[in-house]
């Protein structure tokens, strides 16, 4: 008998990155730019994708929506004509990239643009995985508290843009600006943060205005 | 929350390896996992115990290196833990970075017996 150390040295999700990493390259050779929409539930992802989604009319725009049931927000784009899929978990609190590699074949995904994908409403898991987007998009709100960044620190510090969304609520919930501000700038010193209304639509030139400065980046 | 399908995969790698390298029994798994990686080491153990059941992976022991996160400062270069609440480097007061220290989540190796 002979016992042996066999070293392994492979990360656990490794199969999961393979396949992020494969969507990623199909995106890419369409010239679709993927953004994983990311944020708590009620922050308002979809109404800022609504408004940003208007600001690139221009653009060719495809949208896969992730919720654990239903497919509400789907239907709310739909009825805006914007080309959208459901993708239902079932239970599971994220999107990963096999779960991204099967929606793709039921968008036309032809034309050069963007695809949003809108993951499960959630401040913590969706940052844990890759799923083959190119930028990860953070949309928190006012009404959330400005503590989040010292207590859900892996979103804040995962994306490249950050939407403060509800912008109007600061005074009524007691916002704290620099508290806010000072976390994001300690785990993220370079991501844009842009306060913005999505009901009312302000602040979104800025927004539109940064993503199409993405596009074939 | 997601330890059931990590454990999983935790045991097709290792079973994997030890094809690889004809063992008739893997004896012990080594994993590292970063107290940020999201995935909470009890449970890993428990898991283990339930799928490893039936697998060539049965009676193996799992070993859990455990790493504590720790950000940067960017301006004296210290590597130090958070308090909670705050970024504040110990030694200059200075908000620190993030690293990836404290994130791993890998098999770092196995131990195997062969005829």
């Amino acid at each position: 008998m002979c016992i042996q150390e066999i070293p392994v040295e492979e990360k656990i999700y490794a199969e999961n990155d393979r396949i992020a990493h494969d969507n990623r390259h199909f995106l890419k050779d369409r010239g679709i730019l993927g953004v994983n929409v990311m944020g708590a539930p009620g922050a308002g992802k979809t109404s800022s994708l609504l408004q940003i989604i208007k600001g690139l009319a221009e653009q060719n725009v495809y949208v896969i929506e992730g919720d654990i049931e239903s497919d509400i927000d789907t239907q709310t784009l739909l009825a805006q004509g914007i080309e959208a899929v459901q993708i239902n978990t079932g239970g599971a609190c994220h999107l990963d990239a096999p779960a991204l590699q099967l929606a793709f074949p039921r968008l036309s995904l032809q034309q050069p643009g963007f695809l949003f994908i809108e993951n499960v409403g959630n401040l913590v898991c969706p940052a844990e995985f890759e799923i083959g987007e190119h930028l990860k998009m953070l949309i928190c709100s006012a009404a959330e508290g400005s503590d989040k960044p010292y207590k859900y620190p892996l979103a804040f510090e995962k994306a490249q843009v950050i939407l403060l969304n509800k912008r109007d609520l600061k005074p009524y919930v007691g916002f704290d600006d620099s508290f806010f501000y000072k976390g994001v700038r300690a785990l993220n010193p370079d991501a844009p943060i842009f306060e913005v209304n999505a009901k009312t639509g302000e602040g979104f030139l800025e927004v539109v205005q940064w993503f199409k400065e993405r596009l074939g980046k | 929350m997601h330890e059931y399908p990590a454990t999983l995969q935790i045991i097709k790698i290792a079973t994997e390896h030890g094809r690889l390298h004809q063992a008739k029994r893997i004896t012990k798994i080594t994993l590292v996992v970063g107290e940020k990686s999201g995935f909470l080491s009890d449970s890993i153990e428990m898991y283990f115990k339930i799928i490893a059941e039936g697998t060539p992976v049965e009676g193996a022991a799992l070993e859990i290196l455990s790493v504590k996160p720790l950000l940067n400062c960017p301006n004296c270069s210290e590597l130090f833990a958070r308090k909670p609440y705050s970024f504040a480097c110990p030694k200059c007061g200075q908000d620190g970075n993030p690293t990836e220290i404290g994130k791993e989540f890998y098999v770092k190796n196995i131990e195997i017996e062969t005829a």
